[in-house]
Parts: structure tokens; C-alpha cells; sequence
């Protein structure tokens, strides 16, 4: 018996081929997902690893995560140090951020996600002898015109060592022109992941982002031989003044990468959603195609049985079949996985995310996962059919036409509705109640609505398939009319190729609907609460040098300029943000009190919004006590609650000067000007101030808007690049099908050619059998889309997103497009029918 | 007698190469005259299947030609054989080949309505009438029998009034009363409107509807029958089994 299957198995190429497929696609993308993930995870403690000292000295209670902060330790302490039991080399360092380097275009390198940092030029290694970031080319900077890059950084903006360089600052020095004289680079291998770094010597680095102070940011003792990173952080705390700490290498490594990798979490949990949806739609495809050719079987099937295998056998037979097919077909995904492993670390680069040094991880469970869905969906997706097969009397083989026995049309409606219920009951806990992990909740609604649709899909697409057939007979003529028949002919069939296509366009059109509402909230937020005449700020949300403000206050037509400043601040272990403004500008930017006054808002006070008030149960003359700033802790009396106003885009606002005083730097995050009536040609003088500052914009409320819009935009096209590739595996679930289709129909086609059906009406049938089954899954999806979205909506509305918003435009070309990816996925079915043999095709079985 | 309806000159065809080389048909003559009944009869790989092929667009010589009217077919490319098939050539196979998704009445109309022309109603009519399936004609093929079936296929190869109609042993698959019936539907449409019918067959009863029969052996037209009865048939038959025999 194992010999008949393995030979019937070989003996059919194409069939093997098709259904290897099917299983490659699912597999490829759970393995490219999960290695990707991995990868993501253990990237950047490796990263970390090779960019601290064994040992490293900084300000107390700064630990990671409160960004930027002008709080140093002075030069004193290096010497102090040196004489440490135990230490080699004593280094400070200083680092800042918001350093851009502006390439030969004026455009800036990088930017967005991984840091810009500037600082000084150190030949200190990293912990564990790991050699660091070490010059590579040229020589160290010298003076204060003198920098160098990282190698990345420098091969990016296209610099060459000894040409005159473009940076572009937060400090007070807003624009530098240094000379390129050196590159460092890791020689042992590493990346810095995407983020910049110029570094200048040590007295210029000073003077340009401390202020001239002889201090340092943080310092790196190393460790002698033998003299492990404990011991010497022990030894080191012992001589260390007020106000600072010791921490080792490894932990702040560690605290480094698990900050970052908190910033990214979503990312990954973003992949394993996707790796999921994948495997859905990946299991819809193998168990169709497994439908499909085991009914094609049917009849080799009963003969076996009819022979005298027992219906055990013939089951066996499937599975043994099927298992063999899946591991193939499991394996072969794998290898395909890395490549796509691969390819979404080529799309990370892109926005920014550069892991092009790291290598892929290959976890063992990645494997065991991918056989594990490869081989068990298509096992189970084979026993389904087969099980029907093994009802078929033997003596049915000996005739023309094999029906398979189908499960009751009104048991799957049941069951179908039964799921959608289910399924919308789980959406509605998981959005309105506070059910423990509500996101998976959710998601699982989503999932079981989704496969009740499908389940209840052949009865609910009659209509539609009717009405198409109809439109197509109309249109079309004869050729419409087989076509139309030809979906109808098995709506089962039909209706599950579309579900793939559907699942996708389901959540490429939630995804739609929220990017929408979004912006359309967005608009709404800026049109109601827009001050003033003008916005500056920087393109990536970073703060810019605070000249800039004072020479916009020069230009001829502006009245008044009004800074902004964000600062990140941590209690009870949650980060949350703090806008500093002038007291004198509340009035200027619409602030409504709700509780107290305006005039008790003075340094060392905070206004609070109404949310965060309830949240936190403030109420005006509390202490309001933040565990974390640069400079520890910090009490702030609470003067007076807002309402809420979306020109402060945090939920507390304390002054300038109280930021300032905590160690904040004084770089500001955005400018709103106030012009006066004369506004002709004031743009283009306002564009004149920042016109070698391309890090910053001016713009009014228009393109404000726009700006605000541009984020959301990037997220739903990024989002859609990732289901484009379900769009993929859909398109190729129908081409599978079609594929199946025609060769099922072989003989049918080959009468149809016989009695003078062109090439060209065969071609022009089976496109349109595709487009029928592709519309069909977009319209399901629209509809089913919209639903989703429109619940997501309505469960968020509390949070800043009450505009509900259609992207109706956006949703036509959706089922626009569904008509294209059904013509192209015509493509090969119909060139295969095309070219068959019309007299070997009607002597087909 | 009139032009012939098709003919073929210098007809050979072989397949395979080598050792495993077969010569189905060897430079084979044959005209076949129009408002004829024609059976082509012989053993099993006497050819007779092959020469009908070549004879309907579906199969391509080696040598020779084939003329359908005045047209070569050897020398057409496949749109113009689409065309000659779709309007020149009617089928009827064994195996009834309907389209499964189509009622009778759109199966038979299908060859016009692939061309985008009309059927001449009054033709229609009198096929229709002919094929006698009454109600039945809105019915699927699933839910006819095989004669019924095989008399909608012999109403499509009809209904475009083809020059010639080709009949690849239409009665294999039925029993003998609807075999009758599918004859007799093909005699009538041959002595009353003058069609022109070709029929591969190795039942001598069915070869006893036609007006002439061509024996063919080993790729070679061997005898030939006019107006024949059953008895005949057999007789020549029994006598090229004998030769193939050697006795």
C-alpha cells in the first residue's frame, strides 16, 4: 500500500508540485516571521555589548530610558579613579543627542527610530576587551573643526575623509562645518543598528554640548586582567562622589537592550500577529488544494476499495501521502522563510532599522513550529476529504462522474453562524470589558468571525455568484456564461479560495478605516486647536537647537514666539511626558483652566490635564512627586487643571526654567509664531532661517496637518506591505485552485476547443471564473473590514480618536485591484488550458 | 455526385520513433462525398480513429493532405483550425462529452453561440424536433440518460449545419434501443436534409445505417461496402480477422 501511494504520488508531478506549494507558502511565512522576531530579540544586547566599558560611572538615578539630560560628573572623578585597585584605563565620555549629519543633498542621515549621537573621540575598549568602535581610517580629531564618523554614517552621506562636513545640533551652535578626518568602525564586527555617530575630541565635544564644563557625561573604568566587571564596580563605588553610580558593563547592556527592545515590543508582537495570519491563510490554501486533488482521487480511491483495501487503507494511504508531502513541503518553506527572514530585515533597513550585520537567528523551535504547522495542517487537511472519499461505494469507481458525499450545506451554516457569534461575542468582551489580555481576546474573535464567514460563505455568496453569472452571460455572451457557471459549479470551492483573499483584505481594510479615523481625528484636533500662525518643528519629533527661536523672533513680521519643550520623566516605573512652556505664553496657546489659576503656574509647579488628573486623583495644591528626571527625584505642586488641549501634547506642563533646573537640556521641541498682519513673503523668510537646518520645518496650519498626518500614513503603509504578502499567498491560492480547475476539466476544455472555442474565449472563461472568485473574496473582506473597523473604532473612542472615518476612495481601489490580482492570477491557468492537446485532452479520464 | 465534402491525398501518420514506431496510417486515399453516410470500420489499430481525427482539424498529418470543401487543412494555423472546426465540423463522441454546467438546449446552441451567431430558427425548430426530448431540454446533462445524452450531442453537432459531421462511435456507450434512436437520428439527418456524416464505428449494425462503408487495416484502406447490410459487414469483417490471423 505504502508503494501505491509513493508512486501515485510521483506519478503526478503537477499535483505534488501544486500542493508542495501551498504547504512552502504557509510555512515560509510562520519560519520568516519567527526567525525575524528572534533576530530582533537578540540583536541589540549584542549591540550593547561592544558600546560599554567593563565598568561604567554616570549620574545617579539616570539609568536608561529619561533620553538627553545636561547632568555631568566633573573631570575630577577620571583622576580619581585612575588609582583604583584594579582599573587599566579610566575614560570619560560625552555623549549627546540630536547631533545630525546632514549629507551633501542636504538631507538627513537617518533619523527616524535609531539615534543621532554626537561625542567625544575615545580609544577606550568596550567591556570584555571587546575592541569597540575603533578608528579604521585617518586620525583622530583634533581641534574644533575636526570630526569623525562611523564608517556607516560616513558611506551614507557620502563624505570622503578630509572634505568639510555638515552637522547639524540641538545645542546652541546649531550648524557645524568640521572636516572629515578619520572613520571608526567595529573591526571585530557589530553595527550601531542605524544610529549615527560623529565624534570630535574631547575639549571640543565639551564646549559644544556641555557648555564648556570640564565634565563628562559618563566615564568607562576598564578592568586589569583577572579583575572581573563586580569586583571592579565594588571598588570603583567606594571613591565615587555624591550623586553618581557604578554600574558594570553587563548590566547597563542589558538596560540599554531591554529598553530598546521595550520600544520595539510591538514589532515583534506585530510579526507574530502576521506569522499567525499567515498560517491561517496558509492553511486555507493547503486544506483547499488537499480538497481538491483528493476529489480528484476519488475515483483511484475506489478502485483501491474496490480491490479490496479496507477503508483504513485508502485513509492511510492519504495521510502517509500527505505526511510526505508536508514534510517536503515543510522543509522547502523553511529554506524560503530565511529568504524572507531576510527580506523583512532588508524592509527594517529602510525605515530605519538597520540589522544588516546581525546574523539571522535559527532558533531550534523555529524549526520544530514550522514542521509542526507544516505537517500537522496538511495531515489534517487531507483527512478531511479523505474521510468523504471512503464513503463512496467501490462500484462508483467504475463510473463517469464521482460526487462526493458532502457534509450537510446546512449543518456548515449552523456552525458557521454558531461561529460568528461566537466570534463577535469575543470582539465585544475583548474591546468593552476589561477581560485579562483583551489584545488576544480580540484577536480571537477576529479569527473565529473570520472562519465563520467562511464556513457560512457558499450559501451567503449564491446571490453574488448568481448575479455574477448573470452580469457575465450579459457582457460576455456564451464565454461569460460558462464562466459564471464555472464558479457556481462548486460554491464550496469557489467561496474558500476567495476566504484567503478575503482574511487579507478583511485586515488591510481595518487597518484602512483606522488609519483614517486617525487622521481625520488629527485634522479635527489641528483645525479646533491650532494657535498662532506658524509651527516649527523637527521632522523626526527631535528637539533643535534653541537659537533657532530666537532668531525666528528676529524675523521682520513676527510677533511673538512661543517655545516648546518634551522632557521624559518616570514614576511608579511608568515613563510619561512633561511639556515645559513659559508661564507668560498659556494664555497665547488656549490653555482653559478648570481648577485653579493661571497665575499661581510659576517654576516649580505643574498644570495637569482633566484625564490625568481622575487618573492620578490630583486636585489643585497637591504635591505631585516624579521619581525620575535627570537629576532624581522632583516635587511639583500642582497649580492648576486643564482641559484638555491637543496643542500640548502632553498631560503635564510645568515651566522652562523648573525642566532647565532638573537637568534637562535647553534644546526646544517646537515653536509656534505669531505674525503680524503683514504676512507677504514671511514664509519664505522663515524658511531662510532654517534653510541649512533641514532636521527642521516651518510650517503653517496646512502643512502642520500634513506633518501630523504623515506618521499614520507610514504605519498603514507598512502595515499593508506586510499583508500584501497574505495578498500574495491568496493570489496564489487561486491560481492553485484554477490550476486544479482546468486540469479536473480537461476533457470538458478539450470539447470546448473541439467545437470551435478559440484560445483566446478560454482564455478570456477562466480570467473571468478568477475574477469572480477574487471579487467575491474583496467584497467579503470590504464588508467584513469595515465591520472590524468600525468596531475598533467605536472601542477607542475615548482615547483622543472620535471621528469615525471611511476611506471610501481607498476601499473602491481595493475591489479595483481585486479585479487585477484575479486577471493576473489567470495568468498561467489559462495559458496551461490553452495549450493543451484538444484530442489527448477529450480522451482524458 | 457533387464535390466531395472531404477528402484526403497521400494521408500518413506514425507515431513514436525507432523500435516503438507505429504507422497508423499509410498514404491513405479517400474522398467522402457530400450527403453521404459514411462508416469507417476495422480492427482496433486499424487507424480508423487516427484518420478521422486528422479528417476533423483535431490531429495534424505527417504527409499529405486533407481537404474539408476546398480547404487544406495541413496548411491552416490553429485560429483559422478553431474556425474551420467551429464552423465547418460537427462531433459526436462516445463518451457524449456535454457540458456538465449547461442545460440541453444551451449545450446544443453552444457552437453558435461560441461563434456569436444566431441559430436559423427554423432549423433550430426541426433539429429540436428530431432530437425529440420535449421538457427535457432545460434539463442538465446529470439528469438525462445516455441516449438522451448523445442525442443533445448529435443536436449540437447539427445545429450548425457543418459541412461535414463526424461520429466517433456514438453508440459505444448505449444500449441498443438508444443506439437506435441515435442512428436512426443520424440517418435522417443525412436522407432528409443532406448531411454529410462520417462514422468510426465496429458494430455492423450500426454500419448497416450508412449508405457506404471503408475498411481500413493497418493504416490501409482495405474494402469498401456500398449501401451494406448487417450480414455483409460481418462477413467482410470475419474475413479481415482471418487474414490478420494468417489462416
Amino acid at each position: 500500500m505504502l508503494k501505491a501511494t509513493i508512486k501515485s504520488l510521483l506519478g503526478r508531478k503537477l499535483r505534488l508540485l501544486m500542493s508542495t506549494f501551498a504547504i512552502v507558502l504557509g510555512v515560509a511565512f510562520v519560519g520568516g516571521s519567527l526567525i525575524f522576531s528572534d533576530t530582533l530579540g537578540r540583536s541589540f544586547t549584542a549591540l550593547f555589548a561592544s558600546t560599554v566599558g567593563d565598568v561604567v560611572v554616570r549620574p545617579a538615578g539616570a539609568g536608561a530610558g529619561l533620553g538627553a539630560s545636561t547632568v555631568t560628573i566633573p573631570a575630577s572623578v577620571v583622576d580619581d579613579l585612575e588609582s583604583v585597585p584594579g582599573a587599566a584605563r579610566v575614560d570619560g565620555n560625552v555623549t549627546a543627542f540630536g547631533v545630525y549629519v546632514v549629507d551633501k543633498d542636504n538631507k538627513v542621515v537617518g533619523g527616524q527610530g535609531p539615534p543621532a549621537i554626537g561625542g567625544n573621540y575615545s580609544d577606550a575598549p568596550a567591556g570584555h576587551d571587546l575592541p569597540g568602535l575603533a578608528l579604521t581610517e585617518g586620525r583622530p580629531p583634533r581641534g574644533p573643526d575636526e570630526v569623525v564618523f562611523d564608517a556607516k554614517t560616513a558611506q551614507r552621506s557620502g563624505y570622503f575623509i578630509g572634505e568639510k562636513v555638515h552637522i547639524v545640533t540641538s545645542s546652541d551652535q546649531a550648524l557645524l562645518t568640521p572636516k572629515l578626518v578619520g572613520i571608526l568602525d567595529f573591526p571585530e564586527g557589530g553595527s550601531l543598528n542605524g544610529a549615527t555617530f560623529a565624534a570630535f575630541d574631547t575639549s571640543t565635544a565639551q564646549d559644544l554640548f556641555l557648555e564648556g564644563e570640564d565634565a563628562f557625561t559618563d566615564i568607562w573604568v576598564t578592568a586589569d586582567d583577572g579583575v572581573s566587571q563586580t569586583e571592579l564596580r565594588d571598588a570603583v563605588s567606594e571613591r565615587l562622589p555624591d550623586g553618581t553610580e557604578a554600574v558594570t558593563g553587563d548590566t547597563a547592556a542589558d538596560e540599554a537592550a531591554s529598553d530598546l527592545l521595550e520600544a520595539i515590543s510591538f514589532l515583534r508582537t506585530f510579526l507574530l500577529i502576521f506569522a499567525g495570519i499567515s498560517l491561517v491563510v496558509g492553511a486555507f490554501l493547503i486544506v483547499n488544494t488537499f480538497s481538491i486533488l483528493v476529489a480528484q482521487r476519488s475515483r483511484e480511491l475506489a478502485l483501491l476499495r474496490a480491490l479490496g483495501a479496507s477503508k483504513r487503507q485508502v485513509t492511510r494511504s492519504v495521510l502517509v501521502e500527505a505526511f510526505l508531502v508536508g514534510v517536503v513541503g515543510s522543509t522547502l518553506g523553511l529554506g524560503l522563510g530565511v529568504l524572507l527572514a531576510m527580506g523583512i530585515r532588508a524592509l527594517f533597513a529602510n525605515f530605519g532599522l538597520d540589522l544588516t550585520g546581525q546574523a539571522l537567528i535559527f532558533a531550534p523551535r523555529t524549526v520544530l513550529a514550522c514542521y509542526v504547522v507544516g505537517v500537522l495542517v496538511t495531515m489534517a487537511a487531507a483527512w478531511l476529504p479523505a474521510r468523504r472519499t471512503t464513503r463512496i461505494a467501490p462500484v462508483q469507481a467504475l463510473r463517469d462522474d464521482i460526487a462526493l458525499p458532502e457534509t450537510s450545506i446546512h449543518r456548515r451554516l449552523l456552525l458557521g453562524l454558531v461561529g460568528i457569534g461566537v466570534g463577535a461575542a469575543a470582539m465585544g468582551a475583548g474591546l468593552f470589558t476589561d477581560v485579562p489580555r483583551g489584545g488576544w481576546v480580540l484577536g480571537l474573535g477576529i479569527l473565529v468571525v473570520l472562519l465563520g464567514v467562511t464556513a457560512v460563505s457558499p450559501v451567503v455568496s449564491r446571490p453574488f455568484l448568481a448575479a455574477a453569472q448573470g452580469t457575465y452571460r450579459r457582457v460576455f455572451g456564451t464565454v461569460g456564461n460558462l464562466a459564471g457557471q464555472n464558479s457556481l459549479r462548486n460554491p464550496r470551492r469557489t467561496t474558500a479560495t476567495a476566504s484567503a483573499l478575503m482574511i487579507g483584505l478583511a485586515l488591510a481594510c481595518t487597518m484602512a478605516i483606522l488609519g483614517d479615523s486617525a487622521k481625520a481625528s488629527v485634522d479635527e484636533a489641528v483645525e479646533e486647536n491650532f494657535v498662532g500662525d506658524y509651527v516649527v518643528s523637527s521632522v523626526f519629533g527631535e528637539p533643535f537647537s534653541p537659537t533657532i527661536a530666537t532668531k525666528m523672533a528676529e524675523v521682520e513680521g513676527i510677533d511673538r514666539v512661543v517655545r516648546q519643550r518634551w522632557a521624559q520623566a518616570e514614576r511608579d516605573g511608568d515613563f510619561f511626558g512633561i511639556a515645559g512652556i513659559d508661564p507668560a505664553d498659556t494664555e497665547f496657546l488656549g490653555i482653559r483652566m478648570v481648577q485653579g489659576t493661571l497665575a499661581d503656574f510659576t517654576d516649580g509647579s505643574v498644570l495637569v490635564d482633566e484625564g490625568w488628573a481622575e487618573d492620578e486623583g490630583l486636585s489643585v495644591g497637591d504635591t505631585y512627586t516624579v521619581e525620575k528626571t535627570p537629576k532624581g527625584e522632583l516635587e511639583l505642586r500642582v497649580a492648576g487643571i486643564y482641559a484638555e488641549n491637543p496643542v500640548i501634547f502632553f498631560p503635564t506642563v510645568t515651566t522652562l526654567e523648573t525642566l532647565k533646573q532638573q537637568g534637562y537640556p535647553t534644546s526646544d521641541n517646537a515653536l509656534i509664531l505669531d505674525a503680524g498682519p503683514d504676512t507677504v513673503g514671511l514664509q519664505g523668510r522663515l524658511d531662510a532661517v532654517v534653510k541649512d537646518l533641514p532636521i527642521v520645518t516651518v510650517k503653517d496650519q496646512a502643512a502642520f496637518a500634513d506633518e501630523q498626518r504623515a506618521p499614520i500614513d507610514q504605519l498603514v503603509l507598512m502595515i499593508f506591505a506586510l499583508l500584501g504578502l497574505a495578498l500574495v499567498i491568496a493570489v496564489l491560492g487561486i491560481v492553485n485552485t484554477l490550476a486544479l480547475s482546468v486540469i479536473e476539466r480537461t476533457r470538458e476544455v478539450g470539447l470546448l476547443r473541439a467545437i470551435g472555442l478559440s484560445r483566446g474565449q478560454l482564455r478570456l472563461m477562466i480570467t473571468l471564473e478568477s475574477v469572480v472568485i477574487a471579487v467575491l473574496g474583496a467584497v467579503l473582506g470590504v464588508v467584513l473590514g469595515i465591520c472590524f473597523g468600525i468596531a475598533m473604532m467605536y472601542a477607542v473612542r475615548d482615547e483622543g480618536l472620535e471621528v469615525i472615518s471611511l476611506p471610501w476612495a481607498q476601499l473602491a481601489v481595493f475591489l479595483a485591484a481585486s479585479v487585477v490580482v484575479g486577471v493576473l492570477a489567470a495568468v498561467f491557468p489559462s495559458r496551461r488550458a490553452g495549450r493543451l492537446d484538444v484530442l489527448r485532452a477529450i480522451a482524458t479520464e | 455526385m457533387s464535390n466531395p465534402a472531404a477528402r484526403v491525398v497521400g494521408l500518413t501518420k506514425t507515431y513514436g520513433t525507432g523500435e516503438a514506431r507505429i504507422v497508423a496510417l499509410d498514404d491513405v486515399d479517400l474522398e467522402l462525398a457530400a450527403g453521404e453516410f459514411t462508416a469507417v470500420m476495422g480492427p482496433s489499430g486499424s487507424g480508423k480513429s487516427t484518420l478521422m481525427h486528422c479528417c476533423a482539424a483535431l490531429d495534424t498529418a505527417d504527409e499529405g493532405s486533407v481537404f474539408v470543401g476546398d480547404q487544406d487543412l495541413t496548411k491552416l494555423k490553429d485560429k483559422e483550425l478553431t474556425r474551420l472546426r467551429r464552423d465547418q465540423i460537427g462531433f459526436v463522441f462516445q463518451s457524449y462529452n456535454l457540458v456538465p454546467t449547461l442545460t440541453a438546449q444551451e449545450n446544443i446552441v453552444l457552437p453558435l453561440a461560441i461563434a456569436g451567431r444566431k441559430p436559423d430558427a427554423a432549423w433550430y425548430d426541426e433539429v429540436i424536433a428530431t432530437v425529440g426530448l420535449g421538457d427535457r431540454l432545460t434539463h442538465k446533462p446529470n439528469e438525462l440518460s445516455g441516449g438522451q445524452q448523445q442525442r443533445v450531442a448529435v443536436a449540437r453537432a447539427l445545429v450548425s449545419r457543418p459541412t461535414i459531421v463526424f461520429a466517433d462511435e456514438p453508440t459505444g456507450n448505449l444500449d441498443s434501443r438508444s443506439g437506435a434512436e441515435v442512428l436512426e437520428l443520424l440517418r435522417s439527418s443525412v436522407s432528409d436534409h443532406g448531411q454529410t456524416v462520417v462514422m468510426v464505428t465496429h458494430d455492423p449494425v450500426a454500419a448497416s445505417y450508412t449508405d457506404r462503408v471503408v475498411f481500413l487495416a493497418d493504416g490501409r484502406i482495405v474494402d469498401e461496402v456500398r449501401a451494406p447490410d448487417r450480414d455483409q459487414v460481418l462477413e467482410i469483417m470475419a474475413r479481415m480477422t482471418a487474414v490478420a490471423d494468417g489462416v
